[in-house]
């Protein structure tokens, strides 16, 4: 994604829930992988000056990997409360910042690896299995 | 019901989606906030909402809602009114606010979608 992109938002998930759907992958995957892709490119686009996202289609699972040089995240506890965001006004007059996008994401998720250095940048790492559809559990720590 | 009943009861404007307005809904979500419409859990439902920017259709496409009802008299951009109609997101509009809108669709069956319970999430 570009800078000031907020415009764009939805254009990655949007795009990639049809080149999956293509791909004939479970709908309820697709679904899925759509939010969590939302919600991510969501917070790209108002917290940095730009990112990427990657997109992974295995057998088993589906994988997203988010990268960006932004800000990162101060308090990894804090960003996972349902409910607390540092998004801007222009953000929130705009429908977003209700402090529900690393939550949502890590729900729809079975693993959800999220590492942040404050002033570097943050990066994520999201699977959806597509058979089982087992929750792996996530972690949240300090970057490395 | 049918689109064609939300529109009808709603008295809705159809910006877009004139062909799929046999299509059924049983279920509506009405929300400005993206993230509300983000946690719903089920599918094929009617959102019902003020935002008439790209990225609520965009919300819609992702979720596989089934179409967009615009309330308060509001109407988007013509870039916005392409974009559903090449997504296959109906897009309505009625000059009805948010609250009379669910209130009158409730009333003729229609019934709430299920959110992802907030306490459901790590935190």
């Amino acid at each position: 994604m570009s800078p000031g992109a907020i415009a764009d938002v939805g254009a990655v998930s949007t795009q990639i829930r049809r080149i999956l759907r293509e791909l004939g992958v479970e709908p309820e995957v697709v679904r899925r992988v759509g939010i969590i892709c939302f919600e991510g490119e969501t917070n790209i686009a108002i917290f940095t000056k730009g990112g990427r996202i990657t997109l992974m289609v295995w057998d088993d699972r589906v994988e997203l990997f988010f990268a960006d040089n932004g800000p990162g995240i101060e308090d990894l506890e804090l960003v996972r409360r349902p409910g607390y965001s540092t998004a801007p006004d222009w953000a929130r007059e705009l429908g977003f910042g209700a402090g529900m996008g690393i939550p949502n994401m890590e729900k729809n998720a079975d693993t959800f690896v999220l590492r942040s250095r404050p002033g570097k940048g943050t990066a994520i790492r999201a699977t959806v299995w597509r058979k089982g559809n087992e929750r792996q559990g996530s972690s949240a720590g300090p970057g490395a | 019901m049918k689109l064609r009943e939300v529109a009808e009861v709603t008295q809705a404007e159809v910006l877009t989606g004139r062909e799929l307005l046999e299509r059924e809904v049983d279920k509506g979500c009405g929300a400005d906030l993206l993230s509300d419409v983000l946690s719903v859990v089920e599918e094929n439902f009617l959102l019902v909402t003020g935002m008439v920017t790209l990225q609520a259709v965009r919300v819609a496409e992702v979720m596989n809602a089934a179409a967009v009802l615009i309330v308060r008299g509001k109407r988007p951009l013509e870039p916005v009114i392409a974009y559903a109609e090449e997504a296959g997101i109906p897009l309505l509009a009625t000059q009805k606010g948010m609250f009379e809108t669910c209130g009158l669709l409730y009333s003729r069956g229609l019934r709430p979608t299920r959110f992802r319970r907030v306490s459901e999430y790590a935190g």
